[in-house]
């Protein structure tokens, strides 16, 4: 590691394996950093050991990052693995911390690439263990091959029905499915249908998992009201309304899901300036159509601007990795546009199906904005929903007075699982936008550093005595 | 044009707050005007100490003032749980600076005895570092000691702030918030708030809006000059309890995490982060206590502190419009009580007590005559 | 539980509450637990409440334990090494130096 770099990159998902390949193939002098130990960002995690078996569990589009990862591992780009990035200023100083050791280096360019999280789903017992993320399930098989007979799977989401299916291509006996798409849905989506044509596979292959899993004798419920999980000191049971009537589910095991969303909190620290997305139910960067923020020399690509998927991520990696080159002078005007015209055009293509996709798979409001009372909100500092209204009633005026009143988006998590849920309940009681309340203000570190780290920094020990 | 309210407070902050409680209570029914959700809040980054034994050392006004709020503490913090039930988390175990090395130590003693020549309750004691170990397990033994004082304490500010605003609420006063003020014009013997959600009349307008109070007051005949000190904290995650007594640069908090805080830079209105400090901040609270080395900081605060120019709080009011006032100060958590139950009552009276006089802006016209 | 044929993987043994557990090399130590089963890894600091991973992917902070002595590490995102000691994060982090009830004034 060097103290600078023409270009640093931050994750190593499609988007920025694409961006280091394609910067460092330009002579640019590139940094990447990511806190797992391998690359693969969320979809092609565990993609260069491949430990499984039975390549058909987890299919095509999962081994398609092999060449992508073949590619940026002949790169030379400076790859950091193991490593948390918990600030990148405004001048672009990144703090960085490995082995727990934490140290500072400047970047002429800046790329986030961190991606996406999944949505919280807040309702009643949501923090119970054995309650996870669907997605956990996913991480759990890709690189571990561990999986849990007779789990429920609940929510709604094409990434929801592909780990469903995964399970079932592995074997695994699925307890249930219960679908939270609403049905009104359908409706609303249908507009968006002509453009998600040009994607037909796409949308043919969710209906095939859709259709084995239903095949395969596993329980499937659509039109799920009011879900919660039971139990004392773990997951006991699920239970829903379904046409006004309470049903029980036995389960050890709840895998919920209902969509993902950026994973924003670096950029937002960084200053750059987000705005909510109304279709898509969260913060987005506001960028360029290069992926340049509003704070000069940084710019965002992949999942963690904006939800467009994986291979959105890579064209939007490349395009990135163009403008930064360009800006740096290791490229010219003329060789990045004729570089990047595929990659605009792949990208425009990809995101046709994307409008039909948030509207499908829109969570229902019983789920993002609880109407219980008594249901956890902000996980780590256990704030409910009741808590909150009450604050807000108080005259809390946005997410920052509220977190000082309630301590809410003050733990450890510093807001990723409660945020989204805050800044709509707050809207909710207001009758206003989300887009008219101010955001969750972040800080660096923005991921936790420990004390010793901070006192021992090292270029700055060495500068400042 | 009769005053729809007997008073307007222009500041939802601590200090704002506290006033705002007071006149309520006193009978006049009050309204508060605030600023939006990302107002440059110095209560939100506030440290939460009710703190003696550092203030007025050169000037004993500020000494006293600071004392007789500190001793009327636990009856503010026992008025707002009777009314909302809300623990404030005042807490007076005493409080202690540390002094790294015998240079420091020195110094602090030199300091305390001025202070104590002029304020005879400061009862301090200077310990060395065996002393010291014995109220603070874990304190490294590399320090030199430090200085205790048994009058000084703690409160969560959050919480203080939040019962403020509740039991304000539950005896009748009125929060408008997202309402900051852009302008006051006076009528007489009544003011006129002007914002974006409309204009509010008042018989008195107090203006407590930290570092916005300098524009207003312009409006009403005052002259109160504040710049911003950017202070920052940072927070570690929740620890068991180690710490009993509050420090001047360390606290930990009822919930258990641990502050780490009080630098002083000028930054103007820049609440960004500023990496050298903070490292400098840890390198500190790690040489004070070596354990907390090994946690982990989960928050970083900056927020502007409201500074006048020599540092002292500013009580004011209008002489061209009375019925104006001004209030101003950097450590709102240990005024508080002064603000709570003493200022209201002369607000009411209308006219500021002649103890409060060396408070009053005239003392920098005073230095400016002198230069 | 239901594992997936894999290829092989060298073993090492890790404890966990005192109890000796073999994990997979490369592993991260939440995904050692849950293969045992383990779905409770803390008690919350604010009411006492049981919690386990999530999100497994670094972002919930729910996964927390006890590693080799030091406080709130991240399950998911720590890996195992021969012979770590993982104890269950119960409450808030405890760095050694802490008061006894009796002594807590606060
Ligand atoms: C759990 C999960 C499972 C998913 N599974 C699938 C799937 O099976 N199929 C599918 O099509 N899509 C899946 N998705 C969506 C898919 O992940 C994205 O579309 C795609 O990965 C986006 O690529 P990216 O490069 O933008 O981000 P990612 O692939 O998410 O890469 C971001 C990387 O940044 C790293 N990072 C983040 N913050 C920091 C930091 N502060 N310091 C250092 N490193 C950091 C992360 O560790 C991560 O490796 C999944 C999403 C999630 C959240
Ligand atoms: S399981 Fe979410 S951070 Fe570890």
């Amino acid at each position: 590691m060097k103290d600078h770099y023409d270009i640093a990159i931050i994750g190593t998902g499609p988007a920025g394996m694409a961006a280091a390949t394609v910067a460092s193939a330009h002579g640019a002098d590139v940094l990447i950093v990511d806190e797992q130990p391998e690359v693969g960002g969320q979809i092609y995690r565990g993609i260069t050991h491949q430990s499984i078996k039975d390549k058909t569990i987890l299919g095509d589009d999962y081994y398609k990052g092999q060449s992508l990862a073949d590619a940026f591992a002949a790169s030379n780009a400076d790859h950091v693995s193991g490593a948390t990035i918990w600030q990148v200023s405004p001048e672009r100083e990144i703090g960085i911390s490995k082995d727990g050791a934490a140290h500072l280096l400047t970047a002429d360019q800046v790329i986030i690439a961190t991606g996406a999280q999944e949505r919280p789903f807040p309702i009643p017992g949501w923090t119970l263990p054995g309650v996870m993320t669907a997605g956990s399930a996913q991480i759990l098989l890709k690189s571990s091959g561990i999986t849990f007979s007779n789990a429920v799977f609940a929510g709604t989401g094409p990434l929801l029905y592909l780990i469903a299916y995964q399970y079932l291509k592995a074997g695994v006996p699925i307890r249930a499915i219960l679908d939270t798409t609403p049905k009104s849905n359908r409706l609303k989506a249908l507009p968006h249908l002509p453009g998600a044509l040009f994607h037909l596979s796409s949308i043919m292959k969710g209906r095939k998992w859709i259709k084995a899993l239903k095949s395969s004798g596993t329980l499937f419920i659509e039109g799920i009201d009011n879900l919660k999980i039971t139990g004392k000191d773990s997951t006991e049971a699920i239970e829903y309304l379904l046409q006004n009537k309470w049903h029980r589910i036995e389960a050890s095991n709840v895998f919920l899901h209902q969509g993902v969303v950026p994973n924003v909190n670096l950029a937002m620290a960084s200053g750059c300036i987000h705005h909510w997305n109304e279709q898509k139910l969260c913060w987005h960067a506001s960028t360029d159509e290069w992926g340049s923020s509003n704070v000069p020399g940084i710019s965002i690509a992949g999942d963690g601007g904006g939800i467009g998927g994986a291979i959105a991520a890579e064209y939007q990696g490349r395009i990135a990795a163009y403008q930064a080159l360009y800006t740096t002078n290791k490229v010219k005007k003329q060789e990045r546009d004729t570089n990047v015209l595929p990659a605009q055009h792949a990208l425009t293509h990809e995101m046709r199906i994307r409008p039909f996709l948030d509207a499908m798979f829109r969570p229902a409001t019983q789920y993002r904005i609880p109407t219980d009372d008594a249901t956890i909100v902000c996980r780590c500092e256990e704030v409910t929903a009741g808590k909150i209204r009450e604050s807000i009633s108080l005259g809390c005026a946005g997410p920052n007075q509220l977190k000082g009143f309630t301590r809410c988006g003050m733990g450890p998590c510093q807001g990723r699982f409660c945020s989204l849920s805050v800044s709509e309940l707050i809207a909710k009681a207001q009758n206003v936008s989300v887009n008219e309340l101010e955001q969750l203000r972040l800080r660096p570190p923005v991921k936790p550093l420990m004390l010793a780290e901070l006192a021992n920094l090292t270029t700055l020990a060495s500068e400042d005595t | 044009m009769s005053p729809a309210y007997d008073s307007i407070v222009v500041g939802g902050g601590l200090v704002g707050s506290a006033l705002a409680f007071g006149l309520q209570r006193e009978g006049l029914s009050t309204l508060i005007l605030d600023e939006g959700d990302l107002a440059f809040r110095a209560t939100r980054g506030n440290f939460g100490l009710v703190w003696v034994q550092s203030k007025g050392i050169d000037y004993s006004p500020y000494a006293h003032w600071t004392w007789e709020s500190a001793e009327t503490w636990a009856s503010l913090s026992n008025l707002i749980s009777e009314i909302t039930g809300i623990d404030v988390g005042y807490r007076r175990p005493g409080g202690a600076e540390i002094c790294v090395d015998d240079k420091e130590f020195a110094a602090k003693r030199q300091k305390m005895k001025k202070l104590q020549s002029h304020s005879p309750h400061v009862k301090f004691e200077m310990l060395d570092q065996k002393s010291m170990a014995e109220l603070l397990p874990g304190l490294s033994p590399d320090v030199a000691g430090g200085c205790y004082f048994s009058g000084d304490g703690h409160a969560n500010p959050l919480n203080l702030l939040r019962g403020l605003h509740q039991s304000f609420k539950s005896m009748g006063g009125v929060i408008n918030s997202n309402a900051p003020v852009n302008d006051i014009v006076s009528q007489g013997s009544s003011f006129t708030a002007k914002t974006k959600k409309g204009q509010f009349h008042g018989a008195r307008i107090i203006l407590a809006a930290g570092l916005g109070t300098q524009n207003l007051a312009n409006k009403v005949g005052m002259d109160i000059p504040v710049h911003p000190d950017r202070g920052q904290i940072l927070v570690t995650e929740r620890l068991k309890p180690f710490l009993t007594i509050p420090l001047s640069k360390i606290r930990q908090t009822i919930e258990g995490s641990v502050q780490i805080g009080d630098s002083h830079e000028d930054a103007g209105l820049d609440v960004g982060m500023s990496t050298p400090i903070l490292n400098k901040m840890a390198i500190r609270a790690v040489q004070m206590f070596p354990h907390l080395g090994n946690t982990r900081i989960v928050r970083a605060w900056s927020a502007l502190r409201i500074m006048t120019p020599d540092g002292y709080p500013i009580y004011e009011q209008s002489e061209q419009h009375p019925g104006a006032f001004a209030a101003v100060c950097h450590s709102g958590v240990t005024l508080a009580a002064a603000h709570a139950l003493q200022v209201p009552k002369y607000i009411i009276e209308g006219t500021l007590p002649t103890s409060l006089a060396p408070l009053r802006t005239n003392r920098f016209k005073k230095e400016m005559a002198h230069a | 539980m239901h594992e997936i044929e894999m290829k092989p993987s060298p073993k090492v043994s890790i404890e966990f509450d005192g109890q000796t557990l073999q994990a997979n090399k490369g592993e991260t130590v939440a995904a050692a637990l849950l293969r045992q089963t383990h779905l409770a890894f803390r008690t919350t600091p604010v009411t006492g409440k049981s919690r386990g991973p999530f999100c497994m992917m670094g972002v919930c902070f729910d996964c927390l334990v006890e590693i080799d002595g030091a406080p709130n590490r991240q399950a998911c995102m720590t890996y195992v090494e021969d012979g770590m000691r993982v104890k269950r994060q119960l409450g808030a982090g405890d760095t050694g130096v802490f008061l006894s009830d009796e002594e807590d004034t606060q």
